[in-house]
């Protein structure tokens, strides 16, 4: 055992020195980024079900269910679709970032390794954010197969916007990610679960999930309320982009949705406002 | 970065470029937010390369603080750093290229096998694929790992999880190597193979600091140790110079038992003053110190976290005041040229003043000896 030097003298480390901070900084970033795929990748089955249990339920009951003892109309499912695409879409992405920043800076201290890689500590949350609304995504387009095999012939989504759909919900990915990372750094291990009840409750149910924004207006109070969930912007636009026009006494009706200049911005200054302040936040934590 | 600037400018033109220094460290002052007192308090050291330097010091002196500085985790209040001839405050890229650290408490990736703990590692540093994978199988199997590494680590015992954060940090091949409290609740055996790995690698040009509280230990590894107590250094030198710091080299120990009628209550402390006045009226006494157990209280308020300090751990309690037949029991340290003559006059003094002398002995000259005569308490 003492015969063997334990510290080689490595050329390849050696180089890896002498690499300009900038290449050094992308090796880096994208070495850590290969180590969630790894990661993810491995338990992948344990992913899915737990991003995809809760809309599986959710097309069951609201799309499948209730139309069927006719307390929901017909239509219903098709408005309730995009809404559970972006919910999906956005908890799954939070959740990614979220949970386990709470446990890491709260004791686990995994990151620190990463921590320590030769590139600026703002990587290292961008990063994670980033792998976030991938999975994010991943969550969001597994639920379209899956709503098309529960909803059946009640299953309708307009293919004409396609461009316009996979930008939507990336947005929402990377809405749900930044959020994520801002409630990484806030929140401590033991509030998780006031994490859940104070703040994922009431933006799901503020979220347009269930409901089209446009049909507040007869509760004019609480459709003010939901322009302040990011989540309806997130609703808003998946729903412009998936919603098929229906015929209604020979003519052709779209769905009245949120401006999509509006949901553009929303979604935008959300995305760029959590994501400064989650780094700003982020950096504190892991510098004393 | 928040740093005094006049120092900086007046060294960013040239690296020294005589003697090799791995860390120089002047005026470091650490506060934390809202804390009373500075955690690090004005300290200066530095460690040459190839050296093994030892930071001592009860729980709560400052010593994981100032690792944490020096690895990029905790931001200096105010103070000079240079790591491999490198200024902390605009180098921290290049300087977590050539540092490596095992902390106090574990913080592996619980969701990787312990072969892909270090290659994963070592790709975060640059390290090509073939290389890190031969450095990872090697490194595995000179620290007793091989057969287990595919393992993940939630089974792993403490020493092995202290070696698979030792064999992570050579990954990269650093130039410096932090070890916070390394050998801390690990059992004898494990110590000293941690022993042994640590003078390994120092023989092949690491250099390395480490913290302890281990007074055996900074004896045993580090060449030059600084002793720290309540944020500052106390001392700094080799183990051998630091013990000629004593008097004569050598101290006398009395535990005594105040006489029975003051045994208890407020008169306990009019009988420890008598013993104390006794003791230094002897001729050729310098110092007489009643000893007090270190009481682990960290000074200030550390955030969560490795970096925060104050990870208690304390030692076996010693002073076992609560014991009905220790009640009243003091232990008195005496310092002088040459203590062996005084033992039958101490012993004769303690009597005088109505106390029972319990045990008496000559101590050694040792680190801990060393660090209670300096503060008068014992480090655990």
């Amino acid at each position: 055992m003492a015969t063997t030097t334990i510290t080689p003298r490595s050329a390849g480390a050696a180089s890896a020195r002498r690499a300009s901070g900038f290449g050094l900084a992308l090796t880096a970033f994208f070495a850590i980024l290969r180590r969630d795929v790894v990661v993810t990748q491995r338990e992948f089955i344990a992913f899915l079900m737990q991003v995809l249990i809760q809309p599986l339920f959710f097309l069951f009951i609201f799309g499948k269910v209730l139309p069927q003892i006719g307390l929901a109309s017909d239509g219903f499912s098709a408005l309730l679709l995009p809404g559970i695409v972006s919910l999906t879409t956005m908890l799954a992405a939070m959740q990614g970032v979220a949970l386990p920043l709470v446990l890491d800076l709260g004791y686990a201290r995994e990151i620190d390794d990463r921590l320590l890689a030769p590139m600026p500590r703002l990587l290292v949350a961008l990063e994670k954010t980033l792998f976030a609304a991938l999975r994010g995504v991943i969550a969001g387009a597994v639920i379209f197969p899956l709503a098309w095999w529960i909803l059946g012939s009640q299953y309708s989504v307009r293919t004409d916007q396609i461009p316009a759909l996979i930008g939507l919900l990336i947005l929402t990915a990377l809405m749900g990610a930044t959020l994520g990372l801002v409630l990484g750094v806030l929140v401590k291990p033991e509030q998780i679960g006031l994490m859940f009840s104070l703040i994922m409750t009431p933006l799901l149910f503020t979220g347009c999930t269930f409901f089209p924004w446009s049909g507040l207006s007869s509760i004019k109070w609480f459709q003010i309320v939901t322009l302040f969930s990011p989540l309806t912007y997130a609703s808003e636009g998946l729903r412009y982009a998936m919603t098929p026009a229906v015929q209604i006494a020979g003519h052709t009706v779209t769905l009245a949705t949120l401006d999509m200049r509006w949901v553009l911005l929303a979604l935008v200054v959300s995305i760029i406002g959590f994501f400064f302040l989650g780094a700003w936040k982020f950096i504190r934590r892991v510098v004393s | 970065m928040a740093t005094t600037s006049s120092l900086m400018s007046a060294n960013t033109s040239q690296a020294p470029a005589s003697p090799p220094l791995a860390i120089e460290v002047r005026d470091l002052v650490k506060r934390y937010a809202r804390a009373t007192s500075n955690a690090v308090d004005d300290v200066s050291f530095h460690v040459g390369r190839g050296e093994i330097f030892g930071l001592l010091g009860p729980n709560g002196a400052g010593k994981t603080t100032t690792i944490g500085v020096l690895t990029t985790f905790v931001r200096p209040t105010s103070g000079y750093i240079r790591v491999m001839g490198e200024q902390l405050s605009r180098g921290a890229q290049s300087i977590k290229q050539r540092i490596a650290v095992v902390p106090q408490v574990s913080n592996l990736d619980r969701s990787l096998k312990v072969r892909e703990i270090l290659t994963f590692h070592a790709a975060y540093h640059g390290v090509p694929r073939r290389e890190r994978e031969q450095r990872a199988d090697a490194l595995l199997d000179q620290l007793g790992l091989g057969d287990r590494k595919n393992e993940k680590v939630t089974a792993y015992s403490g020493g092995m999880v202290q070696r698979i954060m030792i064999a992570r940090a050579l990954m990269h091949a650093p130039d410096i190597l932090f070890l916070d409290e390394p050998t801390n609740n690990l059992d004898p055996q494990s110590r000293l193979f941690l022993w042994e790995r640590i003078r390994e690698l120092n023989a092949e040009g690491l250099t390395i600091l480490l913290t302890t509280h281990d007074m055996e230990e900074a004896d045993q590894l580090c060449q030059r140790i600084a002793i720290m107590d309540h944020g500052k250094v106390l001392v700094n030198d080799t183990p051998e110079q630091l013990k000629k710091i004593i008097p004569g080299g050598t101290a006398l120990e009395l535990r005594v038992r105040a006489a029975e009628g003051v045994a208890a209550g407020a008169a306990a402390a009019d009988s420890t003053d008598r013993v104390l006045a006794a003791l230094r009226a002897l001729p050729g006494v310098t110092q007489v110190d009643e000893l007090h157990a270190s009481v682990e209280a960290p000074s200030s308020p550390a955030p969560a976290g490795p970096w925060g300090g104050g990870a208690g751990s304390g030692g076996s309690g010693e002073s076992g005041g609560d014991l009905p037949d220790e009640r009243g029991v003091a232990t008195y340290r005496l310092y002088a040229e040459d203590v062996s003559a005084l033992i039958g006059a101490a012993a004769q003094a303690a009597l005088a003043v109505g106390a029972e002398v319990r045990d008496l002995r000559v101590q050694r000259p040792s680190l801990e000896n060393v660090f209670i005569y300096l503060t008068g308490r014992n480090l655990r």
